[in-house]
């Protein structure tokens, strides 16, 4: 590790810790000490400022060189029958290797965070949605639903940067913003106006969302709906809110697919997106599906770009072979399915590998902590700390550009990841 | 390494040379005069063969954004057409909208050994390049999407003089890393966020109060002032709507003789006369493409069966939304710079439009008189998977073929058309120019797109076959670079193409105005905004060529 007294302020940073992926943070690097001294959040601060511990690799928890834990990794793969590729959270070249190593093993890839992801990624691949993305939001929302979803949980500064922004280019007085909650009260502040209005919420279950927003899509089409009272929201408030829809000019309906964790909540983003369809007919609505951090947009990206599917890809056969089922990783290594995992995880140290009885070999950021020591553990640099690389947005059409804050001497997961599978 | 390519039938009008006997030799990737007494170190023998340059695809939806959702979207086209992996090639997959490994080794198994992505929105370049940089083999390269960005619509209604513009396309150009300038429906994806629905050639925006010709105007005098080779590239309005040909020759003719490229062109030459009120206008427009000189085009030919549309223009997308098969779509608004649509779509024989479609694309190919100034192109995928080329070749070049095909379609498309009685057959030569020597000079390649000395040796040899199909599927040879790529049809060899881009100058004030704006109304920051030669070579595979600028105007 290099040793060193200076410090080096950076500018502009953006932050691959969550979905926004905010760039405008001062970064302060000393030695191997990183701060965020300004536009931190609790999120940004986490993922920047966790410093590094373990820098040696690990076999059966015994230090040893890179060369020795690369070499382990390569066998415990090369044994593999049905290698699992999981975790993936890395920058665009840390997945690019994953898949490269995938391709050439027969493994199948999947991302710590698909669960979440899939939720949205089913609807596109059934019937597609109407979406937009960030500055869009940030120059033209004049009413923003929030659905099933406490944002500024994950996404600390949404309403800061995409909401109460002070100038939008067409002359809105911002402030008026309408913000209007479905489902999940909100936990904080952020989304209550400069001038203290504070935002309209329709509490309502989890549980109980696709019915009300069955019930909206209803209203929205201008059906007759006989109940009275929905889910416990009255047909009043519901009726008043599908009549905003109309009337707003560019409204935006957000949603986290990761908050919306009851059975099959594809079918109610769906629901909503096929809402949000229906309002386009006469005026402009968007989505803005929530999501992305650590990564996570940029798995299932490069994953479509280079096998035609996104992750819960199998490579077993010789051929990419897609089944968002049958190969999730998690249901695969609890039923045996699988026999090695390569878990991938250089962003975030409680993101460990999920328990499994098969051979694990982690290329984890360093400062993980494991219940269960995996077979081997190489400690890797974090993607926009350690080195530069690149990141999509959860919003997918923006990707960032990572910078290389310090120089750890930790190795890049492209690194690592090629160098096993060049010692296939 | 000397490489001596014997006795072969070369087609190469960039030279005026049409079927000549020679010989070519190979030097370190270039083609080089014949050494006088330099040892040969392989000597290829392509007697009786017909060698041409590397084909170009001068409009090919290969990567970015709109791309990677269509492939996301489209699981069940992907199944039906696995490709395994082997020694040499990554597995992959895709009919319509394959993946980028699949997507290089088919071009080059066809001969192709350049594609360009012709709509890169400025935020997006980041991936759209990321995706190019994995697609093997050929060269690459994209044009960048202006025309319903806030920025310069602000600009045009704030009436900013012509230098300032010609400055911030310059910026734009260079800092997206791109080859040339596209807009798509001038001003309508804008348009749509302010819930227009349609936006004609002399409609205002309803917030700027700017116009499509306006637009139009500015970028192309920018594009031609900058000196940048490739004219600017116009998906026009009213994509698709029947009777768009009137607003497609005014287009045409209102330009005012600045050079223009006009894409797909057969989605924009539709009248309205007939029972069905759709019929082909592809005579009118030809004609008005004959008549001017400063008018390029290429067709954008549909062909039978299922594939997807993935367009800039969401506009136009959104509105025909009720067509998609199957029946799921995408529309996003993106970053106010523009946007997408991804529609799946089925092209039917037994269709009345699906059929008149497909006979205007080839009426136009056949009626505009000038090889030089059309291109090949099925708008990838739009009209068809650019996989069809061979077939496209081969309805260009066998009037039997074309009318047997012709002779199964929607009867009342056939009595629509004078397809039937057009004579035309293109020639070997007319196929080189507009997939070799044309598209070279169109796109701005000053290394490619020939067979003279110096040029990159990008080189396709066929056996010549009475079927053009067959023998446009599978060349015998294809060389990248002077390096054997393709033998016998498969892929022998995998290489990684350059990345052509232009730089035109600019002044650097422009970024005294971009950073406060990207800072008041962006998600992201000037500096982060920016695409650097690194992020180009990438890993160390990728590289980029700097193609010369014509001499300019004003600056």
């Amino acid at each position: 590790m290099a040793e060193s007294n200076d410090v080096c302020v950076f500018h502009e940073v953006a932050s691959p810790f969550c979905g926004i992926a905010s760039d405008d943070l001062t970064i302060e690097v000393s030695g191997q000490t990183v701060s965020v001294i300004e536009n931190g959040d609790a999120i940004t601060k986490k993922g920047f400022e966790t410093q590094i511990t373990d820098t040696e690799p690990r076999i059966d928890g015994q230090e040893v060189s890179l060369e020795e834990a690369i070499a382990k990794a390569a066998d415990i793969v090369n044994a593999s029958q049905q290698p699992v590729i999981g975790g993936m959270a890395s920058d665009i070249n840390g997945i690019r290797a994953a898949m490269a190593l995938a391709d050439k093993t027969g493994a199948t890839v999947d991302s710590m965070d698909s669960d979440s992801a899939f939720r949205n990624l089913l609807v596109l691949q059934d019937t597609g949605w109407m979406t937009t993305t960030l500055t869009e939001v940030r120059n033209r929302v004049d009413l923003l639903l929030v659905v099933g979803s406490d944002i500024e949980a994950d996404y600390p500064r949404f309403y800061e940067r995409m909401v109460w922004n002070e100038v939008s280019l067409f002359d809105q007085d911002t402030s008026s913003r309408d913000v209007i909650y479905l489902g999940k009260a909100p936990s904080g502040d952020t989304s209550t106006s400069p001038n203290g209005q504070k935002a309209q919420v329709l509490a309502c279950d989890d549980n109980d969302l696709p019915e009300v927003l069955s019930v909206l899509r209803a209203l929205v089409n201008g059906k007759v709906i006989q109940a009275e009272q929905v889910s416990g929201l009255t047909l009043v408030d519901l009726s008043d809110l599908a009549e905003k829809l109309k009337q707003a000019a560019y409204s935006v309906v957000a949603w986290a697919s990761g908050s919306m964790q009851f059975d099959h909540a594809e079918v109610s983003i769906q629901m909503l997106n096929e809402m949000i369809k229906d309002l386009n007919e006469t005026t402009r609505s968007s989505g803005l599906p929530l999501g992305g951090k650590e990564g996570s947009t940029s798995v299932y990206n490069v994953s479509s770009w280079q096998s035609g599917y996104p992750m819960r890809t199998s490579f077993n056969r010789g051929y990419p072979d897609y089944d968002p089922y049958l190969f999730d990783s998690k249901s695969m290594l609890a039923n045996g399915e699988a026999d090695s995992l390569v878990w991938v995880s250089s962003f975030n140290v409680d993101r460990t590998p999920p328990e499994t009885g098969a051979p694990t070999v982690v290329i984890g950021r360093s400062g993980m902590t494991f219940d269960q020591e995996p077979a081997v553990f190489i400690p890797v640099g974090v993607p926009g700390i350690d080195h530069a690389g690149r990141s999509f947005r959860g919003d997918s059409s923006v990707a960032v550009p990572l910078r290389k804050l310090r120089d750890s001497g930790l190795p890049s997961t492209f690194d690592v990841l090629s160098a096993i599978e060049q010692a296939l | 390494m000397l490489t001596k390519l014997t006795g072969g039938r070369i087609i190469d009008p960039s030279q005026g040379i049409n079927d000549k006997v020679g010989d070519l030799y190979i030097q370190d990737g270039r083609i080089i005069d014949p050494p006088s007494d330099a040892k040969i170190d392989e000597e290829i023998n392509l007697r009786g063969k017909i060698v041409m340059a590397g084909a170009i695809d001068m409009h090919t939806h290969i990567g970015g954004g709109k791309v990677n959702i269509a492939r996301t979207m489209l699981p069940e086209d992907h199944a039906a057409d696995v490709i395994a992996r082997t020694e040499l090639m990554r597995s992959g997959c895709g009919h319509a909208a394959p993946s980028t490994l699949s997507a290089g080794y088919r071009y080059a198994e066809m001969g192709y050994t350049a594609g360009f992505e012709p709509a890169i929105l400025p935020v997006n370049a980041r991936q759209a390049h990321m995706e190019m940089h994995d697609t093997p083999i050929i060269d690459k390269g994209g044009y960048v999407m202006l025309g319903s960005d806030d920025f310069l619509l602000r600009m045009m209604a704030a009436n900013k003089d012509q230098e300032a513009i010609n400055n911030y396309v310059a910026w734009t150009i260079t800092h997206s890393q791109a080859v040339g300038v596209k807009v798509v429906n001038p001003g309508g994806i804008n348009a749509f966020k302010f819930n227009q629905r349609k936006l004609d050639l002399d409609e205002e925006n309803a917030y700027y109060g700017i116009t499509p010709r306006d637009i139009l105007h500015r970028l192309a005098r920018a594009v031609n002032e900058l000196g940048v080779p490739h004219p600017l590239h116009v998906h026009g309005c009213n994509l698709g709507v029947p009777g768009n040909m009137g607003t497609t020759l005014d287009t045409i003719t209102g330009i005012e003789g600045l050079p223009m490229h006009m894409t797909h062109i057969q989605f924009h030459s539709y009248g309205i006369e007939g029972d069905f009120k759709f019929s082909s206008g592809a005579a009118e427009i030809a004609e008005a493409i004959n008549a001017n000189k400063n008018i390029t085009v290429d067709v954008g030919q549909i062909l039978f069966g299922q594939t997807v549309t993935a367009s800039g223009d969401n506009m136009r997308q959104h509105a025909g939304h009720s067509h998609a098969h199957p029946n799921k779509w995408v529309s996003m608004d993106i970053e106010c710079e523009a946007g997408c649509g991804v529609v799946p779509f089925k092209y039917k024989d037994q269709s009345y439009v699906n059929a008149l479609q497909w006979m205007i694309g080839l009426e136009t190919f056949l009626l505009v008189d000038d090889p030089w100034r059309i291109f090949l192109t099925t708008d990838h995928p739009n009209g068809a998977p650019f996989t069809s080329y061979p077939h496209l070749i081969r309805l260009l070049m066998d009037k039997t073929f074309r009318n047997d095909i012709m002779s199964r379609l929607h009867p009342e498309a056939q009595a629509a058309s004078h397809l039937a009685s057009v004579e035309r057959e293109y020639s070997l030569y007319e196929i080189a120019i507009m997939t070799r020597a044309g598209a070279a000079k169109l796109v701005g390649l000053s290394d490619r797109g020939r067979l003279s000395k110096g040029a990159a040796a990008d080189i396709t040899v066929y056996t010549e076959h009475e079927d053009k199909e067959k023998m446009f599927s599978k060349p015998d040879y294809v060389f990248k670079d002077g390096q054997m790529v393709v033998k016998d049809g498969n892929l022998i060899h995998v290489s990684w193409g350059t990345t052509h881009v232009v730089k035109p100058d600019y002044d650097e004030s422009i970024e005294k105005e971009l950073k406060p704006y990207f800072d008041r109304f962006h998600t992201m920051k000037l500096g982060n905004h920016k695409i650097s030669d690194d992020e180009i070579i990438d890993d160390g595979r990728g590289s980029l060529t700097v193609q010369p600028l014509h001499a300019g105007g004003p600056i």
